[in-house]
């Protein structure tokens, strides 16, 4: 069994998994952490990016000057933003059989595979994470298709060019990997190849290996898997939440009694608390309101976003901001408020309960009746009409490349009455901000990453006590801003099994047997004999037929006389399979009295018996024939008589067991 | 049943029926209750603690009941929230289909179960020999008659249930009326189909592709022409078209319009699904002109009554579609009428050769499963005889040779020696010796050349006889006839003649593979050399000639064979194997052998 590690983003993974003559590719990352390199793409002209000076070289060079722009002393990129695929060469990415997804974060790079590797499988996910992964991709194709762009700049990523750049540009890695965004057709055209499953639902994989996806309480339809045979079972932990939010709790029984346990998406801010950061939240929103700024919260369509709302709508009232608009501009925010509702076998129980009355499992519906919350495809149209300010504005993408956010960030960035709060935990808000400097507005970092955190996985791990661990290297030493942080990483027996980027690992694990069935005629024609208390022994010998990886044992069949040589052709299958007796292993002991007497009763009389040290030595004196029977061997010597030594031979044989 | 009669385990159903089962059940109490007077009947609280019992599956999703029983649930297509149960346990299986549709509507989507190959089917047989017109037809044809009467001014009473039919029906008439723009009121009664209505759009998932693929911009289950329904405005004049509850006109509302529009011939009832025996509906189906009410008052109907198939159970081709599906060992037939039931019966026994049941309410009907019974096989048993042969070709069937071992409930199959290991049992040999004398003239060096030929001319011979494998294995006694025309001749070479050296014949190699490295049926044969020299000498000579014999003609002879003479040979003057070299120089005899 082995496991081959084709991205090295630790919440955004993409493994391979060969178990069994299966070929299962886990989840499929998009680390889109490269887009920070790259300049953002204005809705309308900016002329602040238009006029950011080409980057020259410490030797005077220009050559690079359209492709490489400078903004407060860091290099971007010009062009389309392009992102890190998941490790296309490290194994035939057409042989995959099926794909698991776990929640819809993990499944941006799907086109990338389903349509460029050959790939023919089947992609397995949850119905949430299909509707709402749906909407992310989409999301991601419009915000990029609609602000085309002429150029797209190739020459930095040459090996001996990027050598002279700038860091970060300099320290990127795989850069040769790195795509631009694929189009909406791509994006149909692999989602039509999922297949969708409910929780516990209990999948066979060409009969070999039997995949179960687990509630991981992380976002809507978001799911860990079970990949199990009748003997070996691995478990996938990806993105899983203990925290009380919309999604349905993580389910954590089923875990148990795993031989290996891939281990990824722990929470990215392990210092941050969600609670206390949602909490922060709320009182800079109101801070900001209140003196009459606006705020913007950068962050996906899906996701924390139901639980800000949520958050908000109790929070209104109280902090009195009930006339203070809120906007949730999205090519897909309508699609995404409306898809939340309708899940409510895939949420926590308080709002399935809400939905039994029947009312909208989320209080977002009631902000929008209430028209608090109003929602826009995009900052044209009707928007523009309806925009009052101070206000408080969702929008993406957060990484601030793309998307209507950076029309705001052009918009808002110059006062330092308003403010940006970072929410998604994706991006260093940093970095997301560098293009923008210099900045006047505020910015306030709460990241909410509601995934498990080390205590919580040392707890889980403890109780779930798999035998194996797997997980990406950057869990098992403390992140590297915070090096002395000893309780920040993983610390559990036995010792993880750590991947990185390109890894193949050989998962530590015997499998010693199968599952086989045998037809009832076969079973009823065994006899079990007791050998020892409670443990019976039957000789099988059967016809073995392996079908789509499963086993049936059928009865013998008597030989049938050969049928006529027919005309027509020959199919070998069907000749039924040769018949013939293995030799039987024999077993136990000739007992001396017993063997006499049998050998009387065969007309043998005259029998002289001598003891020796290790049992017996018989003497047939008519027949000239010596039997040695010891504890465990039997050794018939004599003449040349066949008729005799048949006989004898059965009777011996009649004292022992067979095998 | 769970507060009445006591049941107090779990009780499993989709997240669509628990919401709307409790409301459905107090709407029942109401009308048994409230308007009929019924006493012994359920209360509200009793219907809260029976809903507490409830546990939501979703479809899909394998429930584990206990730690055998597992059940399963798949998508029925029949209301809102329907769906059909597998329940299994181990490798036995049962589907309980409930009321089931298989052909998609305008709301709902046809009822899918995969090849599960269950041991019973039990499906309803509602609609056991029906098969319906096109669905497009009746739609038409309903529209029409909607269309006419309300044309004419008169008033349409479609009796329908909360769930289901109404909704369908709803759509259909928000979309004729749509496209027809006209303006006569559609009204459905109040509360509760209203509420359905809610239902329909939180649980979209549970609609048809059509549907769920659409709502985010038009949600079909929010109506534009269609209002709630008052008591009064069964009176007001003019068109109008009314859904209303129940469906089988016995009780309720529906009945309440029922009276008031009976004796005008310009109105309309709709009956859109089954009747039972008793009811007003099934009366006025069946043509009765004349209805006696309550007081002994009679009513007389004069309005059109038509009966139009909307309700949405499956019918004969679906009943046929599903066993298709499912692949069933045997099927069971509940709930229809007798006379057609054995019709469809009939059918079912013809195309699929299964037995099929329809026993009566309280009788039970037995059915035998032949389960297979699993057990756990060494993967290195598994392995050794899938890689048997030259090109193991995985779809032929092997012969496989195990031992089963019965354990504390477990079964497992291994390999005879490794089962003889586990329960620490040594292995027995047999071994057989025989003497066979050779009186050969010859001298001893032609006697030794007589016996190699004769030898590599069994050897070779064998060898072709191997493809043969049902000769040289099948049988000990099949083996012994070549033993012995080896023994005659061979007297030196095959001195340690067991089993395995009689196995010579096959390349070692292949014999391993066979699995039969293992033996313990052995014979030794003593011949008898008449040698001045000493024994040593005797040996050495013996030795010396037939490793010539043997080196000399190594072209000759595979490298197998010569392997394993060499070993037999060794083994022989080394004086281990046997006892018998020892003694060759004088006559034997076994009391000779038994002082040894």
């Amino acid at each position: 069994m082995k496991l081959y590690c084709l991205s090295g983003h630790p919440t955004l993974p993409c493994n391979v998994l060969k178990f069994k003559s299966t070929t299962i590719m886990l989840d499929c990352g998009l680390d889109m952490t490269s887009a920070l390199n790259f300049l953002p793409l204005p809705l309308v002209h900016s002329p602040r990016l238009a006029k950011l000076p080409g980057w020259v070289s410490k030797d005077g060079n220009t050559f690079l000057e359209k492709e490489l722009k400078e903004c407060a002393g860091r290099v971007f990129v010009d062009s389309l933003p392009e992102f890190c695929l998941p490790e296309r060469e490290l194994l035939d990415l057409s042989t995959i059989d099926v794909i698991l997804i776990s929640n819809y974060h993990c499944m941006m790079a799907l086109p990338y595979i389903t349509e460029h590797t050959g790939f023919t499988g089947t992609v397995y996910a949850t119905e949430p994470t299909l509707q709402i992964g749906r909407l992310l991709m989409e999301e991601l194709v419009n915000f990029i298709e609609r602000v085309p762009k002429a150029q797209s700049a190739t020459c930095w990523k040459n090996k001996e060019i990027q050598r002279l750049l700038p860091a970060p540009l300099k320290d990127t890695v795989e850069v040769s990997t790195w795509k631009s965004c694929y189009t909406m057709q791509e994006v149909n055209s692999a989602l039509s190849k999922v297949q969708l499953v409910g929780y516990s639902q209990k999948i066979e994989l060409f009969g070999a290996v039997q995949i179960t996806p687990l509630s991981s309480g992380y976002s809507l339809g978001s799911s860990n898997w079970i990949i199990q045979s009748h003997y070996e079972k691995v478990s996938y932990v990806s993105g899983s939440s203990l925290l009380t939010t919309h999604p349905q709790p993580m389910d954590q029984s089923s875990l148990k009694n795993s031989d290996v346990l891939i281990l990824t998406g722990l929470t990215q801010i392990p210092t941050a608390n969600p609670d206390g950061m949602l909490g922060e939240f709320c009182s800079n929103l109101a801070m900001t309101v209140r003196t009459g700024g606006n705020v913007l919260v950068p962050c996906y369509s899906s996701g924390v976003i139901y639980d800000l709302l949520e958050c908000l709508y109790q929070f209104i009232d109280s902090a009195s901001l009930t006339t203070i608009p809120f906007y949730f501009i999205s090519p897909v925010a309508n699609s995404s408020l409306e898809f939340s509702q309708i899940f409510a076998e895939w949420l926590c129980h308080n709002k399935q309960s809400k939905v039994y009355l029947p009312e909208p499992p989320f209080p977002h519906a009631e902000l929008i009746q209430t028209n608090k919350l109003k929602h826009y495809p995009s900052v044209h149209g009707d928007f523009s009409n309806d925009f009052k300010q101070p206000c408080v504005v969702f929008t993406g993408h957060p990484s601030l490349r793309f998307g209507d956010v950076v029309h705001f960030m052009e918009l808002w960035g110059k006062s330092s009455i308003n403010t940006i709060i970072f929410t998604e935990p994706d991006f260093s808000y940093l970095e997301a901000l560098a293009p923008y400097q210099p900045l006047a507005m505020k910015c306030v970092y709460c990241p909410i990453d509601t995934r498990l955190n080390f205590i919580q996985v040392s707890k889980l791990l403890k109780e779930v006590q798999p035998l194996h661990v797997v997980c990406p290297e950057q869990y098992v030493r403390p992140p590297p801003a915070q090096s002395h942080r000893s309780d920040l990483m993983l610390d559990c027996q036995p010792p993880t099994m750590p991947y990185r980027r390109c890894s193949v690992l050989s998962l530590p694990f015997r499998r010693r047997y199968e599952r086989i069935e045998l037809l009832p005629e076969l079973a009823d024609s065994l006899v079990p004999s007791e050998i020892k208390p409670g443990i019976s022994v039957a000789t099988v010998t059967a016809v073995l037929h392996t079908k789509d990886n499963k086993h049936v044992l059928r009865p013998t069949l008597k030989l049938a006389p050969a049928p006529p040589p027919s005309k027509k052709r020959k199919r070998v299958l069907e000749e039924p399979p040769e018949h013939r007796a293995p030799k039987p292993l024999l077993s136990g002991a000739v007992p001396i009295e017993q063997f006499l007497a049998t050998l009387q009763k065969h007309g043998i009389t005259e029998v002289k018996v001598e003891d020796t040290p290790d049992g017996h030595i018989l003497h047939l004196q008519d027949e000239d024939t010596l039997i040695q029977l010891e504890e465990d061997s039997t050794h018939i010597i004599c003449d040349n008589n066949e008729i005799l030594r048949a006989t004898l031979r059965d009777l011996v044989l009649r004292f022992l067991q067979k095998f | 049943m769970s507060e009445m009669v006591g049941f107090d385990g779990p009780i499993y159903m989709t997240h669509p029926t628990k919401a709307i089962c409790p409301i459905l059940l107090e709407d029942y109490r109401k009308i048994t209750v409230d308007k009929k007077g019924e006493t012994n009947f359920f209360t509200s609280q009793m219907i809260k603690d029976c809903m507490k019992k409830v546990v939501a599956v979703n479809l899909h999703q394998t429930v584990q009941v206990d730690d055998e029983l597992e059940i399963k649930a798949y998508y029925a297509g029949h209301v809102l929230g329907a769906a059909m149960f597998q329940i299994r346990v181990g490798l036995e299986s049962v589907v309980y289909t409930g009321d089931y549709n298989m052909t998609p509507d305008r709301h709902l989507g046809a009822a899918w179960i995969d090849k599960c190959r269950p041991d019973v089917l039990i499906s309803e047989s509602t609609y056991a020999t029906t098969i319906r017109d096109s669905k497009r037809c009746r739609e038409r044809d309903f529209l029409k008659k909607v269309h006419e009467t309300v044309e004419r001014g008169g008033k349409v009473l479609i009796p329908v249930f909360a769930l289901g039919r109404a909704q369908e029906l709803c759509i259909l008439l928000e979309t004729f009326w749509d496209r027809m723009n006209l303006k006569a009121p559609i009204y459905f009664s109040t509360g509760l189909t209203e509420k359905a209505n809610h239902y329909y759009k939180l649980f979209i998932t549970w609609t048809n592709q059509k549907i769920r693929k659409t709502f985010v911009q038009r949600n079909m289950f929010e109506f534009k022409h269609i209002k709630a329904f008052d008591r009064s405005y069964a009176d007001n004049p003019g068109p109008m078209v009314v859904f209303a509850t129940p469906g089988m006109l016995h009780a309720g509302q529906s009945l309440h319009i029922f009276k008031k529009w009976a004796s005008n011939e310009k109105n309309m009832v709709i009956m859109p699904g089954y009747c039972v025996q008793g009811t007003v509906g099934h009366k006025i189906l069946s043509g009765q002109k004349k209805l006696e009410m309550e007081g002994r008052q009679t009513l007389e109907v004069k309005m059109q009554v038509e009966y139009m198939s909307f309700s949405a159970h499956a019918d004969a081709k679906g009943i046929m579609q599903l066993i298709r599906m499912a692949e069933p060992r045997s099927v069971l037939l509940v709930h229809g009428e007798a006379k057609k039931m054995e019709f469809l019966k009939q059918k079912i026994e013809q195309e699929f050769s299964i037995n099929c049941f329809m026993p009566a309410n309280g009788e039970t009907a037995t059915t035998v499963t032949n389960p297979s019974v699993p057990v756990d096989i060494a993967l290195s048993l598994l392995k050794r005889e899938a890689a048997l042969g030259p090109l193991p070709d995985p779809k032929k069937p092997r012969t496989m040779h195990g031992t089963l071992i019965v354990k504390d409930n477990s079964l497992r199959l291994v390999a005879p020696e490794q089962a003889l290991k586990e329960l620490g049992l040594s292995e027995h040999q047999l071994r057989f010796t025989c003497r066979v004398q050779i009186q050969d003239p010859q001298s001893e060096q032609d006697t030794l050349n007589t016996i190699y030929s004769h030898l590599k001319r069994s050897l070779t011979r064998s060898k072709e006889t191997k493809n043969n494998a049902r000769y040289s294995y099948s049988e000990g006694q099949f083996v012994l006839p070549l033993i012995h025309t080896v023994c005659d001749v061979c007297p030196v070479l095959l001195i340690c003649f067991h089993k395995q050296s009689l196995r010579l014949v096959a390349p070692e190699q292949a014999l391993k593979e066979l699995g039969l490295s293992e033996h313990q049926l052995r014979f030794t044969c003593r011949v008898q050399i008449q040698d001045p020299q000493s024994e040593q000498d005797t040996l050495n000579t013996i030795y010396s000639h037939l490793k010539s014999a043997l080196t000399g003609r190594e072209g000759d002879l595979t490298p197998n064979v010569i392997r394993s003479l060499s070993q037999v040979f060794k083994a022989v003057t080394a004086g281990k194997s046997t006892r018998t070299c020892r003694n060759e120089r004088r006559p034997f005899s076994p009391s000779r052998l038994i002082q040894l």
